[in-house]
């Protein structure tokens, strides 16, 4: 049981939090022929376009409703009004997704009512869906974000289906799963007959294909039809307590069951999955699930040795933390610093005395003694300095290829993981040197306490640290 | 003090700037930027542009004061290089919540810098104000003067919300900032006749240390380079220099003239990009220096490595030469002034089909038609999908762009290269250009394109099959199965 606490800090240094339009931006960018917007100052839509540039290595699309000081005084409506009109125009999407800034929240502005105002006045858009959600910069983070677009697109698009797709399951995937991880679940889900249909569903316009023409909106992702079709489905699966409210707010609107499975890294979590996924379609749990589970526990015996014992600090969201956090305490790690952007009902559950929602200054004055830290790319400068390798998790991961394939779901994608964090251990490991076991005091730098204290007796002293990142 | 919405307007009237001069008395007032378009509009708002402007001084702890999005979402993310300090790196920004927003931030504020100064013990501390804390009239002059005063450390407050308007007022709001806070406050310990800023040069990829080898065989001291790789000390005593270089456009020309009227250092505009701007950079820097009373030797010493320089470069293109004549470069370019590049890519062979001229003032444009030819293609806002086309339609060989467009040109399969902000190549300099003709060799003729561009085998049988006439054995041309072919 943990305790979580929150920074008191004035002054966050190297933040790890990115802000709630951000997340909602990426939850719109999972509608096919979408234009995310926002509802803010240009700089606004711009840093966040180059973070999602830099992430995915993709055109991104995404709008800005240019708000200036003199607009911000007067109100938004003209704005919101122009960017719609000139995106219409354009790009002739089949949503705009609208998400409020720090900017326009702060002066208030009630943009339900202009949306009516603006509806009223152009019935030519009316094909077109406008989903509206608020996410002021100064509340909550990413993740929330998210949730709350989804929780959005779900009130505004769903509705109650009289005719049900039997083989159809809804899928609800948290923001920390990577394109690769949902195509992943999707082909978990597929080998029982079933259809998965994402919502949202990133690996449609994020999953770095080539597509054959240019698309000046979003270029894959949930379809319209499958949108309204929500409620014909059979069940509906919720990956990560972050889709907990839009799972519930799925079923009361159309009555569709739910399960929210909090993670989907790790031994016993995929069992839960596939057992669910059989009971729902009738079907046994196919021969090649059995198999990678089969791959996934020798892995686990092959990587034990190096996996234990072993203190690693994570920074990253709460939904990430809790996967990749109670995953490495099933692989015998020791959680020895854990730091988080918002509140989650997981977090006093992880398996550390205390949870801290801060940045990443709190996470390096308490990773001193760690073997691995596992945090977003902008831990690279904090692993420099600590000398310890760094496993990055996450976004932004700007300074390395694939992220968007990245895959830590499944029997298959826990192996990979198993495997690479392995490695990583492996390749850290401290050899012994003539002082190690001698009586002298050996010269140790307080940085490296814990290999010098953590493995037990006749502990080899490191003769260097390799400043190494993964 | 000037308030903010003076400032702008004090920026937008600018004598230094014949562009402005031109403008009636309203055009003026308007700025010098476009008014933008919700719905329809790309790039960074002010306090981008003040970022970027002043970030690249390496010593100092750089402070947004606002909601998480202004700094958690971009920071550290640019490719400005230090030589020393690397706080510049590190994120500091008081994160304000819900009820700072209710009621006010500026104690956090205060509290932010006090925890800055103990913790991280730096020369000064910058201030940022955001949109909206500027909305709820935070006063960080009024706490930025306080903190100084209690704190005995420069803290300087950089007035340029995003809400103000673009990245290019940021730049120059920047400037503002620094006239009135930093440049002038410090003596230098010495100085000598061959002393020069560098004003708008930020560093990037490392630039600076493409040229200052130069400069340092040249007996010239950069006594601050503003802000690339800059020292706070150094900034805050550059009003010692005997003469200055405005670099990138005229993003800091408010810096450059302000500083001549004050501290008479006569500057001139030029361009590290490209082998003759370079060359007469170096000219104008050691003429101006030589008005200034230094000694006339450093003319003809000067045009001696400018020779060796020339010699060296054009030798390492002339090897390029042949491989690069009659390719066709489409140039989309944002800050680095679209002329010198263009001429720099003439004298490497390539051929200019269209450039962007966005944000070049009309200056500018008269120099990209003397070397362009009357007909040159000029874009004001190339839409993506316009990119796109041409590259598609093989109208142009590469693209030459800031990352952004990146993927318009790499979605067509078309080659790309990096000349903007975050780029990790440098090209400043005579080294530089040859770096620059020689990575877009490397692009141009990099092995993956044919392979990307190749169909599939069953592709290739679809193809054929929907033209009538063509055989079926006929579907496999021996060309396209080789591997290498």
């Amino acid at each position: 049981m943990a305790e979580v606490t929150t920074s008191r800090k004035a002054c966050s240094v190297n933040p790890l939090k990115m802000s709630q339009p951000l997340g909602a931006m990426l939850a719109f960018m999972g509608l096919n022929h979408c234009m995310p917007t926002m509802h803010g100052s240009q700089g606004c839509t711009s840093f966040g376009l180059v973070l999602f540039v830099r992430h995915f290595r993709e055109m991104i699309p995404m709008q800005t409703t240019a708000m200036n000081e003199v607009t911000t005084i007067l109100g938004g409506m003209d704005n919101i009004e122009q960017a719609i009109m000139n995106i219409w125009d354009r790009a002739r999407p089949d949503v705009i997704g609208l998400a409020s800034t720090g900017l326009t929240e702060t002066k208030g502005d009630d943009v339900d009512a202009y949306l009516k105002l603006i509806r009223a006045k152009h019935p030519e858009i009316d094909e077109m869906a406008i989903i509206y959600v608020s996410t002021p910069d100064y509340v909550g983070a990413f993740q929330d974000g998210w949730s709350r677009a989804v929780v959005r697109i779900i009130e505004e698009l769903a509705t109650p289906c009289s005719v049900k797709q039997l083989n159809r399951i809804n899928v609800l995937p948290g923001c920390h799963l990577t394109p690769g991880d949902l195509e992943e679940i999707r082909e978990i889900i597929e080998a029982f007959e079933l259809v998965a249909v994402f919502i949202p569903d990133i690996s449609g316009a994020l999953d770095g294909h080539i597509p054959d023409n240019f698309t000046p909106t979003t270029l894959g992702g949930t379809t319209r039809e499958q949108l309204h079709s929500m409620g014909a489905a059979r069940a509906t699966i919720a990956i990560g307590e972050q889709m907990h409210a839009a799972a519930i707010e799925l079923e009361m609107k159309t009555g569709v069951p739910y399960t929210v499975f909090d993670r989907l890294t790790g031994l016993a979590a995929n069992d839960r999955l596939l057992q669910h996924l059989s009971s729902l379609s009738g079907r046994p749990v196919p021969q090649k699930y059995r198999r990678q589970r089969s791959q996934l526990q020798d892995a686990m015996l092959d990587a034990h040795f190096f996996t234990g014992g072993k203190k690693v600090a994570i920074g990253a969201e709460p939904d990430l933390l809790w996967s990749l956090g109670s995953f490495l305490a099933e692989m015998g790690c020791e959680l020895s610093a854990a730091v988080t952007t918002t509140h989650s009902p997981l977090l006093e559950k992880l398996p550390i005395a205390e949870v801290l929602i801060g940045d990443l200054e709190d996470l390096e004055a308490r990773a001193a003694g760690c073997d691995l830290l596992i945090t977003h790319a902008h831990g690279r400068q904090m692993a420099e300095r600590m000398q310890l390798p760094l496993f990055r998790v996450g976004i932004p991961t700007f300074d390395r290829l694939g992220a968007a394939h990245k895959l830590t779901v499944g029997y298959r994608g826990t192996r990979d993981l198993v495997f690479e964090l392995g490695n990583i251990f492996l390749s850290h490991a401290h050899e012994a040197t003539p002082s190690t076991w001698s009586p002298e005091p050996i010269n140790c730098s307080s940085d490296c306490g814990s290999s010098c204290q953590g493995s037990g007796a006749g502990i080899p002293a490191p003769t260097s640290m390799a400043a190494a990142t993964v | 003090m000037a308030s903010l919405s003076e400032k702008v307007q004090d920026v937008f009237n600018e004598p230094g700037c014949e562009v402005n001069q031109v403008k009636g008395e309203k055009e003026r007032k308007k700025g010098c930027s476009k008014q933008l378009t919700p719905g329809a509009a790309a790039g960074g708002c002010a306090f981008d542009g003040a970022k970027i402007a002043l970030q690249p001084i390496t010593d100092v702890a750089h402070l947004v004061h606002g909601p998480i999005a202004c700094e958690g979402n971009g920071w550290d993310n640019r490719g400005a290089k230090s030589s020393d300090s690397l706080l510049y790196r590190t994120g500091f920004t008081t994160d304000i919540t819900e009820l700072d927003v209710v009621y006010g931030g500026e104690k956090r504020l205060y509290k932010a810098i006090r925890e800055i100064l103990d913790k991280y013990d730096p020369p000064a501390v910058f201030v940022y104000q955001t949109c909206v804390t500027a909305l709820i009239g935070d006063d960080i002059d009024a706490v930025c003067k306080a903190a100084s005063a209690k704190f005995g450390r420069p803290i300087i407050p950089i007035n340029a919300p995003g809400f103000v308007g673009s990245k290019n007022l940021g730049n120059k709001l920047a400037g503002e900032a620094l006239l009135e806070h930093v440049i002038g406050t410090v003596e230098p310990e010495t100085t000598t006749p061959y002393d020069i800023n560098i004003i708008g040069e930020y560093n990037l990829a490392g630039e600076l240390w493409q040229v200052k080898p130069l400069l340092d065989e040249l007996g010239i001291r950069v006594l601050a380079c503003i802000s690339g790789d800059a020292k706070y000390h150094e900034v805050a005593s550059s009003h010692r220099a005997k003469a200055a270089m405005m670099v990138c456009s005229k993003a800091m020309i408010n810096v450059a003239r302000k500083m001549e009227e004050r501290y008479g250092i006569p500057f001139f505009e030029g361009s590290f990009y490209g082998i003759s701007d370079m060359s007469e950079s170096l000219r104008q820097i050691a003429t101006l220096l030589v008005q200034q009373g230094a000694p006339a030797d450093l003319l003809a010493r000067t045009e001696k490595v400018i020779f060796r320089e020339e010699s060296r470069a054009w030798e390492a293109i002339n090897a390029y030469r042949k491989r690069m004549e009659g390719k066709r470069v489409l140039l989309i370019t944002g800050g680095v002034k679209s002329w010198s590049v263009v001429s720099a890519l003439q004298e490497a062979g390539l051929e200019i089909v269209g450039t962007s001229v966005k944000k070049s003032t009309a200056e500018d444009k008269e120099k990209i038609k003397e070397l362009m030819g009357e007909d040159a293609h000029m874009f004001d806002d190339m839409r993506p999908r316009d990119m796109y086309a041409m590259l598609r339609e093989s109208r142009a060989d590469i693209m030459l762009s800031g990352g952004r467009s990146q993927f318009v040109a790499l979605k067509a399969k078309m080659p790309w290269l990096d000349i903007n902000q975050e780029r990790h190549h440098a090209y400043a300099g005579y080294v530089g250009m040859v770096e620059l003709v020689k990575q877009i060799e490397q692009a141009l003729y990099h092995p993956v394109w044919a392979q990307v561009r190749q169909l599939a085998p069953w592709e290739e049988q679809a193809a054929s099959n929907d033209q009538p006439g063509l055989r079926l054995d006929s579907q496999y041309p021996s060309t396209q199965v080789a591997l290498n072919g």
